[in-house]
């Protein structure tokens, strides 16, 4: 019991992923101030605005609901701790997995976007409730080509929903990424992580110069900080699960950490290029986009995946 | 100064209000975050919602429309908050002092913490005073 509550509190869960995801959410800001040519902000500067809401008033909007306003930032970080603690406990022994393992970080991972959806709706704001609405159909437009590329990594893996398993497989086989199948569903999970953490091309739910950050608009003080902590900590969950499903996950070796540091880089420096390079697009083309494109592709890397290359 | 007066001089989000200014203000805001200027470095981030807001940057004369808003948006910042008066109508009026619509100065409608005078104020001035209302918070610190 205590050692699980260590596992989720301070190592591989809150503390830990919440420390790298605000590292990660600097990182993203400093590569952003380069390559717009300016300086950007310390690498303390995540910590210290997490600090400073610590410090402020936090504020109850008249019309909202009390209850589900500030049960939502709870709820999700809540799920997104779980979700990495699952991911990083079962790369540390991989015999501590359990069947469908990844079927419940999928759906942890989905909580946030529904309970901010669910607060934006709470907080009374016209504004947040739009904000709420858009993150609805942007989940529906992210969630079919997200299942039918991670169909791929089950299916290549002899067909084992266990992340152990995957795990286990991809260290005596090739990684899932080094196959055409592989490679072609990486790219299409890479979009989903992208509109899962709500980076530009699909920042619609938060579009700051639109809807002023939307569903979090009315939350202040503490409840903006947990909001933005399980945000830094999904930052860190969902690249973790993609090294763990297409480069074989984390082996705890001076290599292998030094290996999935360099790939967890990659792929954050991979989204942020894409962020920076896009403009922001409208709802409804974010819906065609990924119903088209890397569903299709999707369904292909399954095919593929089931025939074998 | 302690801990906690370091920690809320080093990340400041501004909420930039237009109280009827004629632009010029908001312009030069927007040039303090270009490279040249690059105010992210010393933490400030200009928010869009008034909760997320450590400062309330006012440009532009209050007059009889915006005090009422001006107020509701100083009561929904969440403490400690801070008041920047910006440019020569938010500190004084400026041209529009004997108009008839802008009954008050800001000062006299809210309590102001820094004026940065100007029509409009360089992004130099900008920085100057947002420097200065770190100073005064955080009388020891440097930047």
């Amino acid at each position: 019991m205590l050692e699980n509550l260590f596992k989720f509190i301070v190592y591989p869960g809150f503390i830990f992923s919440g420390t790298i995801g605000l590292l990660a959410g600097w990182f993203d800001r400093k590569v952003t101030a380069r390559l717009q040519w300016r300086v950007g902000p310390h690498w303390y500067q995540n910590f210290i605005d997490i600090a400073k809401l610590f410090l402020k008033e936090t504020l109850m909007p008249k019309n909202a609901s009390k209850m589900i306003f500030f049960a939502m930032p709870l709820f999700t970080m809540a799920a997104s701790t779980l979700a990495s603690t699952i991911i990083m406990v079962i790369n540390q022994a991989s015999g501590s997995t359990f069947i469908g393992d990844l079927i419940v970080v999928v759906y942890l991972m989905m909580i946030p976007a529904l309970a901010l959806m669910l607060g934006g709706f709470a907080s009374g704001n016209p504004l947040a409730s739009l904000g709420g609405s858009r993150e609805m159909k942007l989940m529906l437009s992210y969630e079919l080509p997200f299942l039918l590329a991670l169909v791929v990594p089950i299916a290549k893996c002899g067909y084992s929903i266990q992340l152990g398993g995957i795990i286990t497989y991809q260290a005596s086989h090739r990684p899932v990424f080094f196959s055409l199948s592989g490679a072609l569903s990486f790219i299409v999970m890479l979009l989903c992580v992208q509109a899962k953490l709500g980076f530009v091309p699909f920042d619609m739910p938060e579009a700051e110069t639109e809807i002023v950050s939307g569903a979090y608009i009315e939350y202040s003080g503490r409840a903006l900080a947990m909001l933005k902590i399980s945000k830094a900590i999904l930052t860190f969950a969902l690249p973790a699960l993609m090294i763990t499903l297409y480069f074989g996950g984390i082996k705890f070796t001076l290599e292998g950490i030094l290996k999935s540091i360099s790939e967890y880089i990659l792929i954050l420096l991979l989204m942020i290029v894409i962020k920076n390079t896009n403009p922001r697009v409208r709802i409804d083309q974010a819906m065609r986009f990924f119903w088209r494109m890397p569903t299709v592709l999707a369904v292909l890397a399954v095919v593929l995946a089931c025939l074998g290359s | 100064m302690g801990l906690r007066e370091k920690i809320l001089t080093k990340s400041l989000y501004v909420f930039h209000l237009s109280s009827g200014s004629c632009n010029n203000c908001d312009i030069e805001i927007i040039d303090c975050l270009t490279p040249r200027y690059d105010i992210e470095r010393f933490g400030i981030v200009l928010v869009g919602s008034i909760k997320h807001a450590d400062i309330l940057l006012c440009t532009g004369s209050a007059n009889r429309l915006t005090i009422p808003r001006i107020k509701a948006l100083y009561e929904q910042m969440p403490k400690p908050g801070f008041v920047v008066a910006f440019g020569a109508c938010g500190s004084s009026r400026g041209l529009f002092k004997d108009s008839y619509n802008t009954g008050k100065p800001l000062d006299e409608i809210i309590p102001v913490d820094i004026y940065i005078p100007g029509c409009p104020p360089r992004p130099e001035a900008i920085i100057a005073g947002l420097l200065k209302l770190i100073g005064k918070l955080n009388p020891k610190g440097k930047k």
